[in-house]
């Protein structure tokens, strides 16, 4: 069984110093893992994410970051990311390392990594200055003689943790919307957690097997935490909560603003299902996406 | 008083240098609510493809960022990243790219990444994103900005998505798929590029805007189109798609 708690699973596959993949492009952003992560106090991760997005704001505003590894640092359609800023141009709360790549750059070192390449070449750094500050970016010559190609490393983190729809107890994940690079992340990674918002009967999974872009194969650990990805969306479950993202902008520009905001919704509740309450049936009311079935297709039977 | 802001004016002049496209690649903010625009009026076979993995969006209400939902339902298709920015991207499929930037020089390269020294920055801006490679990739790029002096520089602090690169003919010689930079839409005015030298040639102004005006907010010596015209200001229709159906809030007025 492989279902645990997400206590129980941050405290098994996360460890001090460790390499972290927490992603999922703007949809199934894992908040509810990030936040715990902060509650057990790790400390000197390396935390990897194409947008390091509020998540990763708050993860460093709590000290639990030595370094990212990142394309976009930005708070998407808002503006910047200040905690982030803090620790980058003045060292608040602590100096942070940077390792910048471009979107493709960062999708290139998750598919070495899931397909256990030495590197992954693209058609990009070509006269930018990206290369001269990241020495991981590099140039080869094409073996076929077509000129110098840019390549980048592969991205094996210590554990990847992506949020979804849903997975059965095994782990065979199903999700729909953004796919971001959860799957490329998740086959790179030497551990990975998924996190659902339904655990559902292993017959949905093979009702629907195109679907399923996470095998069990790869996933040590199922956690089961509805909003788990707040104030980022799950695509059918809830909308992206667009005016807390605008909130955080003012209270991240803060030091103690941004302090008392992780007092009071991370170390001031004890699990994801206190937060979920505590933001009341309101917030959920008000992100409630209505309805939008896609037609059943048909698979056959073949019987 | 005109009865249209800059702003109108620029998401105007923006839609309408998507005539005839079919395929362009969205940012959130100014290019979405132009490419939008260019869809109901002089585009209308135009196909929205954001960075996020959706090709054909067809969102039903203004979304904040390139990652909303509302690209995700109805759109055509929805991909991951790996095949957005390898089969359509890289693969040349999109025509035309809109980018935006801290800063840009006289050959459209941009720049997004740090205001001051890159290990101890004075402002850490939030770098490339996806724009360096669609800045590569994009077989011609508009940049929407709006004109101001400390954009429209000399020399950039960072380069971070290549446009003409030094100018006559470099981003050729070193082998870049797409063809670079053609637009340059601003608040104030449009530029286009010399094809020879690859240097902004200001070629059209907005209506009332005078030409020492632009000149004033643009940190080198500015090449004029010798047929510099004045745009033609946006129509009723226009303004009645922007204000009553694309942007009701008012957001980019």
């Amino acid at each position: 069984m492989k279902v645990i708690t997400m206590h129980d699973a941050i405290a098994a596959y996360v460890h001090d110093g460790d390499t972290v993949t927490i992603e999922g492009f703007t949809a199934c952003i894992c908040f509810a893992a990030g936040h715990e992560i902060i509650r057990q106090g790790r400390r000197d991760l390396t935390l990897c994410r194409m947008t390091p997005d509020l998540i990763y704001d708050q993860m460093v505003a709590a000290g639990c970051a030595r370094k990212l590894v990142f394309s976009y640092l930005g708070n998407p359609g808002v503006g910047s990311l200040h905690a982030i800023r803090r620790a980058v141009e003045k060292g608040i709360p602590a100096p942070l390392e940077l390792e910048e790549y471009s979107h493709f750059g960062m999708v290139g070192r998750y598919l070495a990594g899931a397909y256990r390449l030495p590197f992954f070449p693209l058609r990009s750094y070509v006269g930018s200055d990206l290369p001269m500050v990241n020495p991981h970016i590099r140039f080869v010559e094409s073996p076929y003689g077509d000129g110098p190609i840019a390549v980048v490393p592969p991205l094996n983190s210590d554990v990847a943790i992506v949020h979804a729809q849903r997975a059965d107890r095994e782990g065979n994940t199903q999700l729909w919307g953004l796919l971001g690079v959860q799957k490329e992340a998740t086959f790179a990674a030497r551990q990975v957690i998924v996190v659902v918002e339904e655990v559902v009967d292993e017959a949905v999974i093979r009702a629907d097997p195109n679907r399923t872009l996470i095998p069990g194969l790869v996933v040590d650990a199922v956690v089961h935490e509805p909003y788990g990805a707040h104030p980022s969306y799950v695509q059918g479950y809830y909308d992206r909560d667009n005016d807390f993202y605008l909130r955080w902008d003012e209270v991240s520009r803060d030091e103690a603003a941004t302090r008392a905001w992780l007092e009071e919704w991370v170390w001031g509740v004890r699990n994801r299902a206190e937060y979920v309450e505590k933001m009341g049936m309101e917030t959920w009311e008000r992100l409630a996406p209505g309805e939008g079935l896609a037609g059943p297709v048909d698979y056959g039977r073949y019987a | 008083m005109a009865g249209y802001t800059p702003s109108e004016t620029m998401i105007v002049a923006a839609a309408r240098a998507l005539a005839g496209v079919r395929t362009v690649f969205v940012g959130v903010g100014l290019p979405n609510i132009a490419c939008n625009l260019a869809r109901r009026t002089v585009a209308p076979d135009l196909e929205l493809i954001y960075e996020s993995g959706v090709y054909g969006a067809r969102p039903a209400r203004l979304p904040l960022s390139i990652g909303d939902p509302t690209l995700v339902s109805g759109a055509t298709s929805v991909c991951s990243m790996t095949d957005l920015f390898g089969l359509y991207l890289q693969a040349g499929r999109v025509e035309v790219a809109f980018l935006g930037g801290a800063q840009i020089d006289r050959y459209g390269n941009l720049h997004t990444t740090v205001i001051g020294d890159y290990a101890h920055p004075r402002v850490r801006l939030p770098g490339s994103g996806g724009a360096c490679e669609i800045a590569i990739n994009a077989r011609q790029v508009f940049v929407i900005m709006r004109l101001r002096r400390r954009a429209f520089v000399e020399r950039l602090d960072f380069l971070t998505s290549p446009g003409h690169l030094g100018g006559e003919g470099e981003r050729a010689a070193m082998g870049l798929p797409g063809g670079g930079p053609q637009w340059v839409v601003t608040d104030r005015c449009v530029f286009t590029f010399d094809e020879v030298t690859g240097e902004m040639v200001l070629s059209s102004l907005h209506p009332g805007v005078e030409l020492a005006e632009v000149q004033a907010e643009v940190g080198w010596e500015l090449k004029v189109a010798p047929d510099l015209r004045e745009a033609e200001p946006p129509t009723a229709e226009e303004l009645r798609l922007l204000r009553e159906e694309l942007d009701p809030q008012g957001r980019y007025r």
